[in-house]
């Protein structure tokens, strides 16, 4: 066994603002800023669209997407949204997988999944707008 | 550390067979499994944006699913699990700034977000059959 550090600093000193992950409090901070964007952006999006299309048809939506109001919130809605969730289901995986092999491909997988789906769903709604 | 537990006698977070349930034992599970249901959701809202997108061809069936008995009873779903997030989430909000932590409050602020997951998509149903 090698001899210890010869250091004055107490082991809390030593891992305080590092944290499991070396990364402090990002995503906490994070997690909690995106929640307060999308307390106002989910609600507003799921009432303003069960009310201008009832019927889930393809012109109603066509309608909603195409008035720049609600294409503006629906782009924010899924940039912050599929953050949010990127995070929230990081801490899920963090918590209950085990396997590190199992652990890594689903953290890269929800890494790369929301971010895909986000971009084609933003592209989505400005070929909406400016397609042709 | 003399007398601290080694990490196996160490308390660990609640083993859902042995602890006796609670509301605000419910609300922090009803908090992971909304969440990754939302995930479910929000990959099919990307899902519906990039249909939309794609034509009226494209688009036929997922309004086929939206309209029927199986994709209403997912809407309604969806919109209660929005609402326990949104209403939960907030709670601990109001929990970071250290106000609530209280069993009483917390006890009485869970059984709130549980009550407005029920009321909320009822409420929305009915602003869109009988609203403007």
């Amino acid at each position: 066994m090698s001899a210890p550090e010869r250091s004055m600093r107490t082991p809390l000193g030593r891992v305080r603002h590092t944290g499991a992950g070396h990364a402090g409090t990002g995503h906490f901070i994070a997690t909690r800023v995106t929640s307060i964007a999308l307390a106002v952006l989910a609600p507003w999006f799921v009432v303003t669209a069960a009310l201008d299309i009832r019927d889930a048809s393809y012109l109603r939506s066509i309608d909603y997407l195409s008035n720049p109001v609600n294409a503006v919130g629906v782009i924010l809605l899924i940039a912050v949204g599929f953050y949010h969730m990127s995070i929230g289901m990081q801490e899920v995986i963090l918590d209950y997988i085990g396997r590190p092999f199992t652990k890594i491909v689903l953290l890269i997988l929800n890494a790369f999944v929301p971010f895909v789906l986000a971009v084609g769903a933003i592209f989505a709604v400005l070929l909406v707008n400016f397609g042709v | 550390m003399a007398g601290a537990p080694s990490p196996e006698t160490r308390p660990v977070s609640p083993h859902l067979s042995v602890w006796r349930w609670h509301v605000t034992m419910l609300s922090s599970i009803l908090h992971r499994v909304t969440g990754m249901g939302l995930y479910g959701a929000a990959i099919l809202f990307a899902v519906w944006l990039m249909a939309a997108s794609t034509g009226p061809e494209l688009y036929a069936p997922v309004q086929t699913f939206l309209m029927s008995p199986l994709g209403g009873a997912m809407l309604y779903l969806i919109v209660a699990a929005l609402a326990y997030h949104l209403a939960n989430g907030v709670r601990h909000l109001v929990f970071d700034t250290g106000s609530g932590l209280q069993p009483s409050d917390a006890d009485t602020s869970a059984w709130f977000a549980i009550l407005f997951a029920i009321a909320a998509p009822i409420g929305l149903w009915a602003l869109v059959t009988f609203g403007a």
